[in-house]
């Protein structure tokens, strides 16, 4: 097992995912199982290689820095589950 | 069946233009067939006698309007489509209805083309069956206890099965090529970058790109002439500079193909029937005049592992956007905002989709994210100086686009990486960035048995050269002759 149960407590809560106690079970085997296949690439040899994030050779793209009109708040906060006082309502972080 | 729905869209274009076939009749046949579907490709249609009219092209693109003539198009369900429900196949976004139109979405209507209906995927484009939406699997038209493919799988069900002309979908690893192989049409994962992302709900940003399916080359070619070009709202579109020539070749003399021994019909798990075929095809290349070398790509076998670090990476980043704060659902708890994320992702997500957020996460975390993530994109390195080396040898190179024809449902979903060992010939050009097609070669009889299958061919060629591409797919196709009909 790469991955045991107590570890995949631990990535779900990086991920911000409530896990139930089954799927923190299967999880730990069926991600073991994937990053035993993934741990082929430890036996290249990658020394010196360069790492490719993107394949496009583009460098920064830039543009004129001219005000323009962009979406509008009701229409952006139209699809919101909760919106109040033209912003974006959320339970508060300080809350237990 | 209306014989309408058996044209090409290339075919129904010359006809319209010629004043033989009204647009709106087209339009309403596609219409009714799509109301009637039984394969569940469409998680939305337009209403019958409800045909939209195309917008008119944004004021100085240069795009001339009306190319298209108001053909009927199905999207994928990934793609926004300002008022129109778009779900990206997942639970947390239903409902949603997008504030704007993704920009090839808008450049499709620009040139005429009207908006038929959103078609069924993998939740979140995660997937190579279709059997992880939210919203119930979709069926193959050749054989409706089998998997269409995925994630693009009902829009090349639909495609396959004459509820629409053409489609659209997108492709990370494989998503429009291996669809397309097991329903028998043709799918092109155009060269990243070629055309805009903007409006596509995002997967792997530096592997998602959006292409056509279509039922022969010359429609590809169509729709890749529409949609592709540099798009100021995505800073990585460049488009393809030298434009898109519609495909006329009909010979192969004087290409070199390649074919890498351990990334052909040799590969470990290659069905018979997708081998044989397979051979079959380069007869037929030699036959074209085209000559058959062998070259190396000594990493691609190695394409999955780094894939499959690579996209959950970017996937587990790209949907922490998904918090119940700006769209889609939210499930509160008692216990303030922490809670309220864990719980809308905990009920939104499917099992693929936190298994690969997951995955993702654990890639990038302090103390593995060297060896996975920092090898995974050395791999990729490796993989696109490969095919550049190869292509110092040959014009082009050929593989299976599938191990294996359409398998049926549920064969693969108790086991994730048999699911994803389904890429293995579609995840090295998606990596490398490099243009690639699948069209139908043949049929083959699948393993237990029964009614025979189609089998893609998968061409690929240096970035940006799709008009080469298409070309030697446009040869190859008429020398296959592939009846491209389910019965």
């Amino acid at each position: 097992m790469v991955i045991d149960r107590e570890q995949v407590l631990h990535v779900a809560r990086l991920a911000r995912l409530e896990l139930s106690e089954d799927e923190l079970e299967t999880m730990a085997g069926e991600l073991s199982g994937i990053l035993e296949h993934v741990d082929r690439i430890s036996a290249l040899d990658l020394d010196g290689v360069e790492p490719t994030a993107h394949v496009v050779a583009l460098d920064n793209v830039l543009r004129p820095d001219e005000p323009e009109a962009s979406l509008e708040r009701e229409r952006a906060l139209a699809p919101a589950p909760d919106a109040e006082d033209g912003a974006f309502r959320a339970p508060s972080p300080q809350a237990r | 069946m209306n014989e309408l729905l058996e044209l090409s869209a290339a075919a129904a274009l010359r006809r319209i233009e010629a004043g033989e076939l009204s647009a709106d009749e087209y339009f309403e046949a596609h219409a009714a067939a799509a109301a009637g579907e039984e394969l569940n490709a469409y998680l939305w249609r337009a209403e019958p006698g409800e045909a939209r009219p195309a917008p008119d092209p944004e004021p100085g693109s240069g795009r001339g309007a009306g190319d298209l003539r108001g053909m009927p198009i199905a999207v994928k369900d990934l793609f926004c489509t300002e008022g129109i429900e778009t779900t990206a196949g997942s639970r947390i976004l239903e409902g949603y209805r997008p504030p704007y139109t993704a920009t090839a979405v808008r450049r499709l209507g620009e040139a005429g083309a009207r908006l038929l209906g959103k078609t069924n995927m993998d939740e979140f484009a995660m997937g190579s069956s279709t059997e992880n939406s939210a919203y119930g699997p979709v069926l193959n038209p050749w054989d409706r206890a089998r998997v269409p493919g995925g994630s693009s799988g009902g829009s090349a069900a639909a495609v396959a099965g004459r509820l629409a002309p053409w489609a659209i979908g997108t492709d990370t690893g494989g998503s429009i090529r291996q669809p397309a192989s097991l329903c028998g049409i043709v799918g092109l994962k155009p060269t990243y970058g070629a055309i805009s992302r903007y409006g596509m709900v995002a997967f792997a940003s530096s592997l998602d790109q959006c292409g056509p399916l279509t039922r022969d080359v010359t429609d590809a070619a169509l729709l890749l002439r529409a949609m592709q070009g540099r798009d100021r709202r995505d800073s990585t579109s460049v488009g393809i500079e030298a434009g898109v020539e519609l495909p006329s070749r009909e010979d192969l003399a004087g290409l070199r193909v390649g074919v890498a021994r351990d990334f052909s019909h040799h590969a470990e798990g290659v069905e018979p029937g997708v081998a044989e075929t397979f051979e079959r095809a380069l007869a037929t290349i030699e036959e074209l005049g085209g000559e058959v070398e062998e070259v190396e790509l000594p990493h691609a076998s190695h394409g999955i592992s780094a894939y499959y670090v690579i996209a959950p990476a970017e996937a587990s980043s790209n949907l922490a956007r998904y918090d119940g704060v700006r769209y889609g659902l939210r499930v509160d708890g008692e216990r303030g905002l922490v809670e309220m994320y864990e719980r809308t992702r905990a009920r939104g997500f499917g099992a693929e989709v936190k298994r690969r957020v997951m995955l993702g996460t654990y890639a990038l975390s302090s103390g593995y994210y060297e060896a996975y993530y920092g090898r995974a994109l050395r791999v990729r390195t490796r993989i696109a100086e490969d095919f550049a080396r190869a292509f110092e040898r040959c014009d082009l190179i050929v593989t299976p686009t599938s191990p294996s024809v359409a398998f049926e449902l549920g064969a693969r979903t108790a086991d994730p990486l048999a699911m994803y060992l389904s890429d293995y010939f579609t995840v090295p050009m998606s990596l490398a960035g490099i243009p690639a097609i699948s069209i139908p070669a043949g049929l083959a009889t699948p393993p237990g048995g029964g009614p025979e299958l189609p089998v893609g061919l998968q061409l690929t060629t240096p970035a940006f050269t799709e008009s080469k591409l298409l070309d030697a797919a446009h040869a190859l196709e008429r020398a296959f002759a592939f009846e491209g009909a389910p019965r």
